[in-house]
Order: structure tokens, then sequence, then C-alpha cells
């Protein structure tokens, strides 16, 4: 087998504009995908109604206040704003398309996150509409737009924050407050409780006073125990601010991995599919094959060498694609191990389909075209979303699909690359049997082969 | 009919062996022997089971009745189309089926093939290049690696002209004067009557005459001058 291979490779190598194309193809593709992600066409055109009166975007904390209309400016500058002055008009905004999102401030948020700081009661809310056609460039909206949130959100609580501490520092500790215009000395409760602890002593012995004021002292013990909890507590609100996100289209993100994920097996399945059923049929085409099986190589060690050749050169290629497509999309490295278990998996699945594609078609042309015109549809399947088609069909497409290995290396790098749903275990043995399965097909395809 | 002296031990032989795909019989009931040192022809028109009468005597194909005997893995198998790597050099090919046949010293047994079909100077030379005639020679020489006691050729000359048939049969000529065997099929009457001790004619799979060429042409009849006309002449005889 380890000569089969080599003889193979020295095949290829001699074979440049093959190997050209195979290479050249998928890197195009990885590119174009990166750049597509990568550079959107300038801001997001997003939608904003603010239901907040003019000049009532003050929060007062204390002695100070912040202005939530400061945000909205920040917003501003990393997106395209279309104000609009009804919900109706932002809900339009969006199904038309003239918007990627919309997001709306309503009136009461001012008093939301004033009542939730002072009483810490009350839930700000913003309220934010997506369109899901275009998951690529909806996500980008959204990414800008929580961002800005989020800056918000943490300037709230760190306001907050700093106001109750110092407020709880100056009732513990005591201090100086300003109040309509004059500097207040504030007495803080220790040196309440000092002061009362001193005027205890200077009570005659069986004054009915002391148990009194003692009860007022231990009261204020207790009190300034108590309060010297209250501070981490109040690092609790670390997210003042909820939003409320409303989804038109209605499917979860596939974000820019998943679309990273697409162009990487597809490109896997295109070049292993191909190589496999082209030498495949090669060694049929060259009168090879007999020669081969007349005791010098079993068809069994001549099929699994194709899927070898086919499936190790194609992931070696998907790795190498997914390295340099990490640069434009965030992958988990940490996770590069299961990486190559799931593209060596299914490029070994996808080998044993080639062999089976190889095997039936028997001549070198018939069966790269098969392989290429098979690549399309078997990815297309797998891909249409459930809100596209009807029930039954879906459950005849979901057949189709799981007879071959697109979806299931799909599943599998999605995992290998993000760690998201489905766990890989699943998708790797979907992957190990459709190998078998293919392999068997294509083990009873060669014996017409001689 | 078989005229060989029977003390001789046969390296080859099939006995009563029969081959069906589906309802149409490739070969009925065919026996003979091949001897060693012997240049045995197998002639007969197109779809008479030339192949696949040789591809059971190398194993490619079983029989559906009837048994072959041959030395195994000693038996040199040269199929009608060159089964060579085109995208490879002569030497590579070569060197890749010494490794296949798992022979101890490839390298020196490319060599001694190199030296055998004088290709020494086109070693290097990518297969796909060579004429028609040298890759013949390539195909023979692969069917050599294995040093066989018993070498099967489909039809090695059809895609030959007339001096590279020489030299293939010069080249082959040599071998059986060796003591292998050599078994070839041909459609070319000629041919027999130049390079084979014996022949056996087959027509629609059925063995019609096993003997010299002396003897084929004697029970032929006719003119000696025109074997050809004479051999399509006998087959209609026979019925096909
Ligand atoms: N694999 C096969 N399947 C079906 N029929 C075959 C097969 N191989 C050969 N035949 C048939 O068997 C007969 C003999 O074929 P073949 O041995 O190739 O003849 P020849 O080599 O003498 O021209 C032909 O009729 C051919 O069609
Ligand atoms: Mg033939």
């Amino acid at each position: 087998m380890r000569w089969l291979l080599v003889k193979d490779l020295q095949i290829l190598r001699r074979s440049p504009l093959l190997v050209a194309l195979l290479i050249i193809y998928p890197i195009t593709l990885a590119l174009m995908i990166g750049f597509a992600l990568s550079s959107p066409p300038g801001k997001p055109k997003v939608a904003f109604l603010t239901q907040v009166p003019k000049g009532q975007g003050r929060i007062r904390f204390g002695s100070q206040d912040i202005n939530i209309s400061n945000y909205a400016k920040d917003l501003f500058a990393s997106i395209q704003p279309i104000i609009v002055h009804s919900q109706a008009q932002a809900v339009a905004a969006v199904t038309s398309g003239r918007a990627l999102a919309a997001l709306i401030v309503p009136a009461d948020i001012p008093q939301q996150i004033q009542s939730l700081v002072t009483t810490g009661v009350g839930s700000p809310m913003v309220q934010l509409i997506l369109n899901s056609k275009d998951p690529v460039e909806r996500q980008f909206a959204d990414q800008a737009i929580q961002t800005r949130l989020s800056d918000v959100e943490q300037a709230v609580s760190k306001q907050v924050l700093r106001v109750a501490v110092s407020d709880l520092q100056q009732v513990l500790s005591g201090g100086t407050i300003q109040f309509g215009g004059e500097n207040f000395r504030l007495l803080g409760l220790r040196d309440s409780r000092r002061l009362l602890q001193r005027a205890i002593t200077a009570l005659p012995a069986r004054s009915p006073l002391r148990p009194e004021l003692n009860r007022v002292v231990a009261f204020a013990t207790l009190a300034i125990e108590g309060l010297a909890f209250a501070s981490p507590v109040l690092g609790s609100i670390g997210t003042p601010l909820t939003v409320d996100q409303t989804e038109l289209a209605g499917r979860t993100t596939p974000a820019a991995t998943y679309a990273v994920t697409i162009a990487v097996i597809f490109s896997l399945m295109l070049v292993t599919l191909v190589l496999a059923a082209g030498m495949l049929a090669l060694e049929r085409e060259e009168h090879a094959f007999a020669r081969l099986v007349r005791g010098l190589v079993s068809p069994g060690a001549l099929l699994a060498e194709k899927v070898v050749l086919a499936g190790g050169c194609a992931a070696a290629a998907a790795i190498v694609m997914t390295v340099g497509v990490s640069t434009f999309v965030p992958l988990q490295w940490s996770r590069f191990p299961l990486w190559v278990l799931a593209l060596l998996l299914a490029g070994i699945a996808f080998g044993a389909l080639g062999v089976a594609i190889g095997g039936l078609a028997r001549e070198v042309r018939a069966a790269s075209l098969l392989a290429f015109m098979l690549s399309l549809p078997i990815a297309f399947i797998a891909l249409v979303p459930a809100v596209a088609v009807s029930g039954s069909l879906k459950s005849v497409l979901d057949a189709v699909a799981f007879a071959f290995p697109f979806k299931p290396a799909l599943d599998a790098a999605n995992n290998a690359f993000s760690g998201t749903a489905p766990a890989i275990g699943w998708p790797l043995v979907h992957l190990a049997g459709l190998a078998v399965a293919f392999g068997g097909l294509a083990r009873v395809a060669v014996r017409r082969f001689a | 009919m078989p005229t060989t002296a029977p003390t001789r031990q046969a390296t080859v032989a099939a006995r009563a062996v029969t081959k069906r795909f589906g309802d149409r019989t490739a070969l009925r009931d065919v026996s003979f022997e091949a001897y060693s040192g012997e240049l045995l022809a197998i002639i007969g028109p197109n779809g008479a089971g030339k192949t696949t009468l040789l591809s059971i005597l190398a194993g490619i194909q079983a029989p559906t009745g009837g048994e072959v005997s041959s030395p195994g893995r000693k038996v040199g198998w040269v199929p009608q189309q060159p089964a060579i790597y085109s995208k490879l050099s002569v030497a590579e090919n070569l060197r890749l089926f010494a490794r296949l046949e798992k022979l101890s010293d490839p390298d020196s047994a490319v060599e001694r093939m190199l030296d055998h079909t004088d290709l020494h100077e086109r070693a290097n030379e990518e297969v796909g290049r060579l004429s028609a005639g040298n890759q013949q020679r390539v195909n023979v020489a692969i069917g050599l690696l294995c040093e066989p006691t018993a070498l099967l050729l489909d039809e090695p000359s059809a895609s030959l002209d007339p001096r590279q048939r020489e030299r293939l049969w010069g080249f082959i000529g040599g071998l059986a004067g060796r003591g292998t065997t050599v078994v070839y099929s041909t459609h070319n009457v000629v041919e027999v009557e130049r390079y084979a001790d014996r022949v056996l004619v087959l027509a629609d799979g059925e063995l019609l005459f096993v003997g010299t060429p002396g003897e084929l042409g004697r029970a032929v009849g006719g003119d000696p001058r025109d074997f050809e006309a004479a051999f399509v002449r006998f087959l209609d005889l026979c019925g096909h």
C-alpha cells in the first residue's frame, strides 16, 4: 500500500493542472468567504427610535448624573442610524430590508434605571429587532449594538456602585454632603456610636436611660457590621440593562464560524471526491487494476489506499485552509486536535464515497465529472433550512442528508472549531459508519472493474 | 491430437474449463496442456474466448466449471493493453511493480529488465511519451519481473508495426529458449505459422484444434502459401 501511495503522489505531482485546480479552488473559496466576513459594506444601517422625551434622559445618582443621550451618540458612531418615530416604522424598516436591525429605547428607561438604583426594583430594557435573512450582516449589526449597549451598562453600573459605596461610607464613617448649595457635616454611624457610648458612661449608674441607650448602641454595632457586607452585594447589580431581542425570521445564527465551516467542509468534500474517484478510475483506465489485484494487492487494500490518499491530502489542505481562515474568524485553537480528528475522519468518509463513485463511473473523466456534479446537491440538501421547506419534504431531505457525509462532517467540524452543539461524538460515529458503508459499496462496484 | 511426448511435465494445464457470463458461454469444455520451453499460440476470431481463457489461466477470473493448474505466482501476465502508468517513467513503473512483487532486490530487477528490453536510454522517460512498441516492451517486462516459469500474453503484437513485432518475437523466442512456457493469443495466422510450436484454435468458446502449425496447415488444406484464406475456410467448415 505504501508503494501505491508513493506512486499516486508521483502521478499527482506530474498532473500540475489538476493539483493547481484542486488547491486554488478551495483557497479562492476560503478567501472570498474570509473577505466577505472581515469587510462588511460600511456601517450597518439600524433604525433608531427613542421614546424618551427631550431633556429627560438624565438619571441622577446622589450628587452625580448620567445622560443617556451621550451613549446614543456613541452608538451612532458605530452604526448608520435611520431615525424613526414609531414602533411600526421601526419594524417596517427591518422587514423591508432598509435596516439590518431596529433599536427601540422606551420612554421609561431613565425612571427604570433610577428605580433600579435607588430601590433595587426596576427592569430597564431596550428592544432590539433583528432580521435573520442575512446571517453574516445580521451578526455584524448585532455585535455593533451589543458592544455599545454594554458600554451603557458598564457606565451605569459603575456609577451606581461608586455612588452607593460612597453613600455607604458616609453612613458608616460620616462626611460632608451638599444640599441646596450648602455643605452639611454628616455624622457617621461609628461616630454616633462612640458619642452614645461616651454619653452612657456619663449617666448615673441607675439611670433608666442606660438600658435604652445600650440597645441603640447594640443596634448601631449590628448595623455597622451589616453594612460592611453590603458593598460587595451592590456589585451584583452588574448588568442593569436588559436587551429584549426579537428575531423576525426566527432562525438561530449561523455565525461567521458556521460560514467558515461550510467553506472548509465543502472544499474538503470536493477535493476528496475528485481525487478518490479519479485516482481509482485511473487504475482501471491504465489497465493496471487487473494486474494489481492478481496477487499483488487485494481490492480492499487498493480501495483503502485511495481513501487514505484522497482523504489524507484533502484533510491536510483543509487544515491549512482552516488555519488560514482563523485569521479572519476566531476559532478555538485549544480544540486543535479535534479539528484534525474531525477533518481526517470527514476526509475518510468522503474518500469512501469517492471510491464508490470511481468504482461506479469507471472512467476518469466520468468519475471526476460525477464527483463534481454530486458535490453541490449533497451540500445543498444538507444546508436547506428547516423553515424553507414543508415538513414532509424536510424529512425526505433529512434522510438524504443522513446518507451522505456532508452533514455529519459539518456538525463535527462546527463542534471542533467552536465547541457548539451538537457534541462531536455522534457525528464522528456517523462519519465512520458512512465510511464503512460506502467502502462496501465501492468493493462491490470494483468487481466489474477487471 | 497432442503430439508432444507424454513424458514431459505440463507447467500450465486446463481441464474441461467452462466459463459463462449470464447465459452467454464464453468457453465450453476447454482442455489442453503447455510445456516448459514451448511457444503455444491460441488463435481465433474476435470474441472467441481467448482473453477469457488466458485470464482464467492467470488467475484473474475463476472458471464456471473445470479447473486450471499453473505455477501460481510464477505465472507472468501481459494484458492486451499495456497495464502501466503513463505518468511514470519506465524505471519507475518497473520499480513499483518490483516492489509490489516483494522482490528481494527491486533495483537490480529493474536493471535486469532494462537490459532485457533494451530500454536503458529510455529509462527516465514518461511511459505515456513512448511509442506503442516500447510501451508493449515495458508491459512485457513487468510481466517478467517475477521471473515466471510460464508467461501469458494476450495479443501482444496487436498494436505493433512489423519491425516492432519482429523484435518482440525475437525477445519472446529467447525466453522460450531458456525454458519459459509461453502461451499467447493472436488472431494473426501468419504469426502462428512463424512463432508457435503448437497452436490451439478457439472459436465461439470451443476448442476446434490442437497441434503444430504444420498439422493445422494439413487439416486446413488448400494452398500452403495462403494460410490465412485456408484458415478462414477451416472455420467455415467447422460451422463458425
Ligand atoms: N466480463 C464479461 N461479461 C460478459 N461477457 C463477457 C465478459 N468478458 C467476455 N465476455 C464475452 O465472452 C466472449 C469471449 O470474449 P473474449 O474472451 O474477450 O474474446 P477474445 O479475446 O477472443 O476476443 C465474448 O462474447 C464476450 O462478449
Ligand atoms: Mg481479447
